[in-house]
């Protein structure tokens, strides 16, 4: 087929700007409110919960979820799936953990929450590099995902590319702090599930509106194995690892934790989870059908031909579905979701270096408003050039297996402690110390000697540690870490907190 | 009127956040069983989610479908009993300690 792929069209460009001047607009209109640190880190905690809904939704839902979950089911056919069904079931089992103590215990971050009663300093310091290293794979994961998307869409080099989102995010961030970041969240939300929704009919209207048919064509184009599990997942350790790094990252990933501070209290904090399951469902539900659109309209060789990782399935689909006006429109869209992502992370990025690191460990909390914002503003831009630098860098890294990378970092260094710090009373300083860094080491570690780094990527022979994912091991091992080290030390005043630390956990009195 | 420490060491509290973690822990393994149990299939049951439904359509596809609408159900249980029972108890409770 015939593709204007990599050639810029009239269509794609106006509605990349289109897209541009409405969130620079939105970013205009919040820099004009943000004045505080509140304001900047938590939008004021005046966010609805309709709104919150979406911007978690915004936040949650990268171009990994939607180009690389359409690609993956059109290239992979069912296995795609079980990304999508992974990608969600963290959402409700961080609302029965950690929704209320979340919101009732912090104040900008996840590490306030974990440093509550322990003692601040070396607690925030490793919740940081937890947080950190979380936040800064996510990003590299977009950030490659934007240069090559970029590249493609629009014929732009690469490198441009990184230069062109580092900038037009920090603008938003910069100047609109967390007001702008949550709006900016929710148009990118609004304007995919749209754009998902319009394909997703349009595919249908193909079929005779009859799911069942596009099935049929699948099944007769790529054989009866598309619609069946197939190898993405072989062993029961394998999937259940792959499935604990996907359902429990959600609750250690602090761009989205930290969204739970932009609302007024755990009531609106729980309704908004709620808006937002249901979005993110409805959308893993549809994506797939998309997928599947594209493996029959445009078919795998078209795909694989324009990228080997079948990133391009859903861009492809729209071309054949609604010509080049279509394409431009889902080309925007594709961009906007990562410009936002990476808004999100970068703000969760900045606050720990900022919020945690200088105001809470340096200036020992005490720090002016206006001089708290500015630093807040200074580690925003460092962690800006920091991202456009990783993805130049990382450039030509799968992204998918990036994401993977963060999720498994992500419940193995900052969920644990988080879960500990919450619900045990016998937790000490070094306990969380110690569980944060061997859940961040080890994980990185292990994938590193896993089939993934070291036999696809090092070309060695045999993998030194079997597991794909390896969560099963290194989030185990930060829980066991973490409670041996509470048993054979003493923190007394971590316990005597642990009593008045309920009454905030369960009765937000004191909540901020 | 109670000082934070009747109120901490009170049955009505005590009894609050267990029933808090009775609620979470229950739906938490429904949700475990659910989806560990599609992941499981996945990897050792492949047949059984290869059996065809339709003419084409396998087990498969409303079972991964299934999967999210159960989490979004359960989700849903967890905010309605937290925002019209728990909360409410919360603000009774809340109304009694000093300030």
């Amino acid at each position: 087929m015939q593709t204007s792929l990599g050639h810029p069209t009239a269509s794609a460009i106006l509605f990349f700007f289109i897209i541009v001047v409405i969130t620079l607009g939105i970013t205009y209109w919040a820099a004009k409110r943000t004045r505080s640190t509140k304001q900047f880190y938590a939008a004021d905690r005046s966010v609805s919960a309709f709104q919150n809904g979406l911007a978690l939704s915004g936040d949650y839902m990268s171009a990994a979820s939607f180009l690389g979950i359409a690609g993956l089911v059109s290239l992979k056919g069912y296995d795609g799936m079980i990304y999508a069904t992974g990608w969600l079931v963290g959402w409700p089992a961080l609302m029965f953990l950690i929704a209320e103590p979340l919101r009732n215990l912090g104040k900008y971050t996840f590490a306030d929450v974990v440093a509550f009663r322990l003692r601040q300093v070396p607690v925030r310091i490793a919740s940081a590099i937890g947080g950190i290293l979380t936040v800064l794979l996510y990003t590299i994961a977009q950030m490659v995902g934007a240069g090559s998307l970029i590249k493609l869409m629009f014929g732009i080099p690469y490198e441009a590319a990184e230069i062109i989102v580092g900038v037009v995010m920090l603008i938003y961030v910069l100047f609109g702090g967390m007001i702008a970041t949550t709006w900016v969240q929710i148009v990118k939300a609004v304007l995919l599930l749209c754009g998902v929704t319009v394909m997703t009919l349009l595919v249908l209207s193909r079929f005779n509106f009859n799911p069942g048919d596009l099935y049929a064509a699948v099944s007769g184009k790529l054989g009866q194995t598309a619609l069946e599990p197939g190898g993405l997942v072989t062993s029961p350790v394998d999937a259940v690892s792959l499935g604990l790094a996907l359902m429990l990252g959600l609750l250690g990933l602090p761009h989205i934790l930290m969204r739970f501070y932009t609302v007024a209290d755990a009531k609106t904090a729980r309704k908004s989870v709620l808006y937002a399951t249901g979005f993110i469902g409805y959308f893993y539900i549809i994506v797939p059908i998309v997928g599947f659109g594209a493996s029959v309209l445009v078919g795998r060789e078209v795909i694989t031909g324009i990228d080997k990782g079948g990133n391009m399935a859903a861009p492809l689909l729209a071309e054949v579905l609604g010509g080049t006006p279509f394409l431009g429109f889902i080309a925007a869209v594709a961009f906007a979701t990562i410009l936002a992502v990476v808004a999100g992370l970068t703000l969760a990025g900045a606050s720990a270096l900022s919020h945690d690191i200088y105001v809470n460990v340096i200036k020992k909390g005490v720090a002016t408003e206006q001089e708290q914002v500015k630093v807040a503003k200074v580690a925003t831009v460092i962690f800006g050039i920091l991202a456009v630098l990783l993805g130049v860098l990382f450039k030509g890294q799968n992204v998918a297996f990036m994401v993977g990378l963060a999720f498994a970092v992500a419940c193995s260094a900052n969920f644990p402690a988080l879960l500990l710090s919450i619900v045990w009373k016998k937790f000490t300083t070094a306990g969380a110390v110690t569980s944060i860094l061997t859940g961040a080491f080890l994980s990185v570690l292990l994938i590193i000697i896993s089939p993934t780094i070291w036999v696809d990527l090092l070309h060695k022979k045999e993998a030194i540690f079997p597991l794909k994912n390896p969560a099963i091991v290194s989030m185990t091992a930060a829980f066991l870490v973490g409670i041996l080290v509470s048993l054979v030390t003493r923190d007394d005043n971590a316990r005597a907190k642990f009593e008045d630390e309920k009454l905030r956990t369960y009765l937000a009195i004191g909540a901020e | 009127m109670q000082t934070t420490q009747e109120m901490l060491d009170s049955k009505e509290f005590k009894s609050l956040v267990g029933k808090k973690w009775t609620v979470s822990i229950v739906l938490l393994i429904v949700l475990f069983v659910t989806y560990y149990g599609f992941i499981l299939l996945i990897a050792a049951n492949k047949p059984f989610l290869a059996q065809k439904i339709g003419e084409f359509t396998t087990l498969g596809i409303p079972f991964g479908v299934g999967v999210i609408l159960v989490s979004w159900v359960l989700t849903a249980i967890y905010v309605v009993w937290a925002n019209n029972t728990y909360d409410v108890e919360v603000q009774r409770l809340k109304d009694q300690v000093r300030k």
